[in-house]
């Protein structure tokens, strides 16, 4: 099974047209991810309608390395810059910053994207062996199923994302509201339209990502003022390979933070607790934590090797299940549906040849990806320093054309619009975005599961526990649901202080 | 923030309401051929009544600790929003290549007081790289005014 599918894969992925996509997709998605406003998720959402005309291996061998890039590109922003340009890169910036500010900036860097690729490759590697066997489980799901493993995506969200639990659940709620808004396609009806003909078409998850994490997200960076501020820093292949001498060292670090990533990534909104949970391993297992903060290496390698096995992670699902495991593997999927391929464990029978060179183009990529980036690290990092009175408005003007390119219609620039300012509220209010997005993405398939095992039960809602698969599923999600519940309970019990949560999913 | 709390879980409280509503009017229960097209947004509907109705409790009981937004934040977020505000509605009138011509240039003039050579540069070169890149190379239409009929695009 596995190896000769790979081969196949990596002839696909290595032809020159979709090699040049990858460098182009790496290219575009590091700037995307140096720019303040711009990241993985609604950078791809900019990109997706330009794809609509291409062969779909292509298309998404593009968003993917677009993915990969902003990975990297977020790196350069936390470790220079001292802005985290996606929540998991928090972590980074605890020891890139100071590192960067004590003229090691290059060294910083290097580790970083070094820990990525590695972190990455992990679990590339895995994904490999696993998604096959997991496509060849879930081929056996019926809806009762499907619907039961997005119940567990959504209650991971609820239950471990951290933060207010019930936040969380108003945010998958309303991402699932407005999913429904529009034409039923089942019955035919309109539902939540009141009359508009704006309100028919419904909203569309690509306008709402790039309002809500595009605009939002630059109108919350403004706040301590109309200005980026960054590090200078000297980057050259000596740098390179003297702390690549030195990385080796860390060689539990990197395989720590891969397990931990892989583990918390493949479950939704896995990767920010990663990043965080692997810094906090390093610092406790290092023979000099107290240096940790000030400028260590080992605490850039921890949360981008963890940061980046998650990131890959988050792939698994949504090729397997069609459940996507972030915001931006949840723009791939709708990309997919656009294409006209059906997401979800079908997708390894009839489309092998799309699959397989996904998966060969993520080995390909991040090899790509992290060789450009360290060579063009200056050339990325200049960026920063174009004045913010350009770089904003181009950057809103890019958000419009992205969102104007789904439809060609008006109305959708202005949903951007009010979508950035949800977006700023809600942030500040800690509702999470990631899981509104996935339920607006998810919302019909969801809706389509939970009608289809209701019909197939004659409207019982014992389905959901009767059947063997679906029963332990809806067990664990319903564990989830309530963990916020009992874990105060549970810790009092015991006598042991409620903690709370430092780690928090955006 | 316990202002701001209050104010968007009622919002959401009322939403929620308004999506009840309409969920009803379809018909919540059970169809000849499965479950009506109000069944799964009643659901939704409550449980965000239900939901909001506890946020709203837990932020009562809780001290106003410190503001939503400070005015010193308010005023660089507006000067990123109006500006973003009028793009949109001068995209409607003048097409998006004009609209973003005025805004790049008016943004760069008023928040960064470049010289007119560089605000003329780059409001001009700008909207004209993205007419390029989408228009020509990647197909993808954007709204047209005045300007691009007169030169017959």
């Amino acid at each position: 099974m596995g190896i000769e599918n790979l081969f196949l894969g990596f002839q696909i992925a290595i032809s020159p047209y979709n090699l040049f996509v990858a460098v182009i997709g790496i290219t575009l998605g590091t700037i995307i991810g140096v720019l303040p406003g711009l990241g993985g998720a609604n950078g791809v959402a900019i990109l997706l309608p330009l794809t609509f005309t291409m062969p779909p291996t292509s298309a998404i061998i593009l968003l993917t390395s677009l993915y990969w890039g902003a990975l990297f590109g977020g790196a350069i922003t936390s470790i220079l810059f001292n802005i985290p340009g996606e929540p998991w890169s928090v972590a980074t910036t605890f020891d890139g910053y100071p590192l960067a500010r004590q003229g090691m900036g290059g060294q910083a860097l290097t580790a970083a994207f070094t820990s990525s690729f590695v972190g990455a490759l992990f679990s590339i590697v895995l994904i490999t062996f696993f998604a096959p066997l997991l496509a060849e489980i879930a081929l056996k799901f019926g809806p009762p199923e499907f619907f039961a493993i997005q119940l567990l995506t959504f209650s991971s969200f609820v239950g471990l994302g951290g933060g207010n639990p019930l936040k969380s659940l108003v945010s998958i709620l309303l991402g699932f509201i407005l999913a429904a808004v529009g034409l039923d396609i089942v019955t035919g009806q309109l539902r939540m339209t009141f009359g508009f003909v704006d309100l028919m078409k419904g909203f569309d998850f690509i306008v709402a990502v790039i309002g809500l994490f595009g605009v939002g997200e630059i109108l919350l960076s403004v706040e301590e003022g109309l200005s980026f501020k960054g590090v200078r820093t000297g980057m050259n292949l000596k740098v390179v390979f003297d702390t690549w001498r030195i990385l080796p060292r860390y060689a539990r670090t990197f395989v720590r933070g891969s397990f931990i990533g892989f583990w918390m990534g493949f479950k939704p909104g896995g990767a920010t607790p990663a990043s965080f949970m692997s810094y906090a391993f390093a610092k406790r297992f290092s023979r000099n934590p107290e240096r940790f903060g000030k400028g260590e290496l080992e605490g850039v390698v921890a949360p981008e090797t963890a940061a980046h096995a998650a990131g890959v992670a988050a792939m698994l699902p949504m090729l397997t299940l069609g459940i996507p495991g972030s915001p931006t593997a949840a723009v791939m999927l709708g990309g997919l549906i656009i294409w006209g391929l059906q997401p979800g464990p079908l997708l390894f029978k009839e489309k092998p040849d799309f699959v397989w060179g996904l998966i060969a183009s993520m080995y390909t990529g991040n090899v790509i990806g992290v060789l450009m980036v360290l060579a063009f690290v200056p050339f990325f990092a200049a960026i920063l320093r174009i004045p913010f009175a350009i770089l904003t408005p181009v950057i809103v003007v890019v958000c419009a054309v992205g969102s104007y390119a789904v439809h060609n219609s008006m109305i959708d620039i202005w949903y951007m619009v009010i979508f950035g300012v949800v977006g700023y509220v809600f942030k500040k209010l800690d509702y999470p975005l990631a899981p509104l997005v996935l339920a607006l993405v998810l919302g019909d398939l969801a809706e389509n599961a939970l009608r289809q095992s209701l019909i197939m039960s004659q409207g019982s809602l014992a389905i959901f526990v009767t059947r063997p698969i679906a029963g332990v599923i809806s067990a664990v999600a319903v564990l989830f649901f309530v963990l916020p519940v009992l874990t105060p309970w549970w810790r009092r019990l015991r006598g042991v202080p409620a903690i709370p949560r430092a780690t928090r999913e955006i | 923030m316990r202002t701001a709390d209050l104010v968007t879980a009622s919002f959401l409280m009322v939403l929620g309401g308004v999506v009840v509503f309409d969920a009803v009017g379809l018909g919540i229960g059970w169809g000849t051929d499965g479950p009506k097209s109000g069944f799964f947004p009643f659901s939704l509907g409550v449980l965000m009544i239900a939901a909001c109705a506890v946020i709203v409790m837990q932020a009562a009981r809780r001290a106003a600790a410190r503001p939503f937004v400070t005015r010193a934040q308010l005023g660089p977020v507006l000067k990123v929003l109006w500006p973003a505000v009028a793009l949109v509605a001068l995209t409607q009138w003048l097409g998006l290549y004009v609209a973003a011509a005025f805004y790049t240039g008016f943004y760069m003039r008023w928040i960064g007081r470049h010289s007119w050579l560089a605000v003329l540069a780059v409001a001009i070169l700008f909207p004209l790289a993205t007419f390029f890149v989408f228009e020509k190379w990647f197909l993808v239409p954007m709204p047209k005014g005045p300007l691009e009929a007169w030169l017959g695009q």
